[in-house]
């Protein structure tokens, strides 16, 4: 049995927003982490995947619940000594690697950062040499370290911006759509160089996208959300040959397959409607308003998520 | 079929303060009547541009240096804002990728409709007009046409507005509907409506429909040819199954193993390596030559010709030279 790295419990994150309204981002969400293993959530926009990403390293403090990783509550009171520690065990990479590199500090001072924080290197030229180090794991030459963000293309400063979450030594890792920006060729560039870190590093992934394919690729599990809850989990192979939620199923049948003779013959499950509102959503599967299957119980109350074979959750009420 | 638009050897430039990007050198397609082309390629492929050039929309500084838009028999290259204003929306309309900033945020969303009436219709009165714009609100699913009508565009999500989009760009019956990336900014679920709703209008109109994007997904579920472009120059074109079960450029190759396939697991995914060529001081030769795993030193110096393997099927790639011995099995 694998260690549990990260384990989430019942988390919520609501946002208040003026009236007396609320935003239920993430409403109890539980899952866990193993070591080592790369966990794919996926889910359309404001379903609250990066929400989630982000209360998880603790960018936001949870409404409710608790995020445990390697048995310390990362919400919960810390020395400072363990506060720092927290924050270089756990790391994040952003999508938008336009906006998340610091346009006015060099790369060499960008990957830095985190060691100078950490007080890793002893001396300059240690510092140097170790970002030099990271910059060849990702794919940079050394004449790299002297440029500005500008000066990159969006693959090339995304390695950067691994570059930067990996110069601390994490043992885990946020991805929040880190290649949804790049262009396809670019895509399995970066995704591939994940998958080699993941193995010369002993990372571990959550690895948030909207792209279900190469979640699929990268994953070996997936759990799907909609409107803050998590709704399906399940292996990734599993998933996609036994999808048991009508929305895995509509998701994936609504992605267009790179196959001509496949694409004539696929009857598509077209949902209806948009997703609602995440502001004051009622008690009941959120999903019932779009789903194909709609019976009067959805309308009334909240599925659970359910073990239905071993390893295979699913919050629906017509599976049982 | 009937040719309804013609784009002869196409070079586009864009002068910019750090020097003269070279969008577009030498690419020619044509369009026949009720069919979907899918212009393929990444960002810098030069896909937008050519299309933006057809409609005389260029950016500041950007200008056709050679070639012709030839539709339906009249060379539209050279004309004026004024002619160009009299050809899109009537004759071809465009949708772009992100709906919210191409509709205008201080009018309502009836009006927008009824505004490209009262240019290309002017002979229909107010409730004409007004008739017209609720019948294609209902044609592209929005529900509640009446109400939605005087409704302003942040009323409308993401899919909504590209529905209101694809009623403005279709309310004058336009033959041919450019939509560049016009799902890209949209999620899964809801693309898959937008699809199946450009499917099945394109059927009802009975448009060309050009379809710029870089999702294979998407050309393989619209498209019946397939142009593929890198570094502002033609790569390889042809009918969707030979560009995709018999391809020819290495980097449509690339392209199409760079997508994990989701009926097999534990694929090794293949990446191109290397990043696209840069335009301001583009390769003399074939512009893939840096990332091609089959470059000989002729691609780096000569730009390849185009070798024809059927009617509609050509590639642009001296591996395919019968000077190439042999070397063209991919």
């Amino acid at each position: 049995m694998t260690k549990t790295l990260l384990e989430i419990k019942d988390l919520s994150r609501f946002f208040t927003l003026s009236k007396g309204q609320v935003l239920e981002a993430v409403n109890g969400v539980s899952f866990d982490i193993h070591q080592g293993e790369t966990f794919g959530l996926v889910g359309e926009s404001g379903c609250g995947k990066s929400t989630l990403g982000r209360t998880v390293v603790g960018l936001y403090p949870p409404t409710k619940g608790k995020v445990i990783f390697d048995g310390i509550d990362v919400a919960g009171s810390k020395s400072q000594t363990q506060k720092m520690e927290l924050s270089r065990r756990m790391q994040m990479i952003f999508q938008d690697p336009y906006t998340s590199l610091n346009p006015r500090m060099k790369v060499m001072d960008i990957i830095a950062e985190g060691i100078d924080n950490h007080h890793m290197a002893a001396s300059r030229s240690e510092r140097n040499q170790m970002v030099l180090d990271l910059l060849h794991s990702v794919g940079l030459d050394e004449e790299h370290a002297n440029r500005y963000p500008h000066e990159f293309s969006g693959g090339q400063r995304q390695r950067v911006g691994i570059a930067r979450a990996l110069s601390v030594n994490p043992d885990f890792i946020v991805a929040d759509e880190p290649i949804s920006a790049l262009d396809v060729s670019i895509q399995a560039q970066v995704v591939n160089l994940m998958k080699h870190l993941q193995e010369t590093r002993n990372l571990t992934y959550l690895f948030i996208a909207h792209d279900l394919s190469m979640v699929k690729y990268i994953s070996n599990r997936i759990g799907v959300m909609y409107l803050g809850n998590l709704v399906e989990l399940a292996s990734s192979d599993e998933l996609f040959k036994n999808p048991l939620h009508p929305y895995t199923s509509a998701l994936l049948s609504a992605i267009p397959l790179p196959d001509p003779k496949v694409e004539r013959n696929r009857s598509r499950i077209v949902l209806e409607g948009n997703v609602k509102s995440p502001i004051n959503l009622p008690k009941n599967c959120h999903f019932c308003t779009r789903c194909p299957k709609k019976q009067a119980i959805c309308e009334r109350e909240v599925p659970e998520l359910k073990e239905v074979s071993p390893g295979h959750f699913v919050a629906c009420h017509l599976i049982r | 079929m009937k040719k309804l638009l013609e784009v002869k050897n196409m070079h586009v430039s864009i002068h910019t303060d750090s020097g003269v990007i070279q969008a577009v050198r030498g690419v020619s397609f044509d369009l026949y009547e009720s069919e979907t082309l899918a212009i393929v390629g990444e960002s810098g492929s030069g896909k937008s541009i050519t299309n933006k050039a057809i409609m005389g929309l260029l950016p500041v500084g950007g200008r056709i240096d050679e070639g012709e838009v030839i539709l339906n028999g009249r060379d539209i290259t050279h004309f004026s804002e004024k002619e160009m204003n009299m050809i899109r929306g009537a004759e071809v309309s465009m949708i772009f990728q992100d709906p919210l900033t191409s509709l205008n945020p201080t009018m309502t969303v009836g009006d927008q409709i009824t505004e490209m009436l009262m240019l290309h219709k002017p002979e229909m009165t107010a409730e004409q007009r007004k008739n017209r714009a609720l019948e294609l609100l209902d044609m592209v699913g929005i529900p509640n046409p009446a109400e939605r009508f005087g409704q302003y565009p942040h009323q409308f999500s993401g899919g909504m507005r590209q529905r209101v989009m694809i009623s403005i760009a279709l309310a004058c019956e336009p033959r041919i509907l450019i939509a560049d990336e016009p799902t890209t900014a949209l999620d899964v679920t809801i693309q898959a409506q937008i699809l199946e709703l450009m499917k099945k209008l394109q059927k009802k109109v009975n448009t060309s429909i050009i379809i710029i994007t870089h999702n294979l997904g998407v050309v393989s579920s619209m498209a019946d040819r397939v142009v593929v472009m890198y570094g502002g120059r033609f790569v390889e074109c042809g009918d969707l199954d030979e560009v995709f079960y018999q391809t020819k450029h290495p980097y449509t190759k690339g392209l199409l193993d760079s997508i994990p396939n989701l009926q097999l697991s534990d694929q090794k995914l293949y990446s191109i390596p290397g990043t696209p060529p840069d335009l301001i001081s583009p390769p003399h030769g074939c512009p893939f030559a840096a990332r091609c795993e089959r470059c000989m030193k002729v691609c780096e110096k000569y730009q390849p010709s185009e070798y024809e393997f059927s009617q509609t099927h050509r590639a642009s790639c001296w591996l395919y030279d019968e000077r190439a011995k042999g070397g063209a099995l991919i």
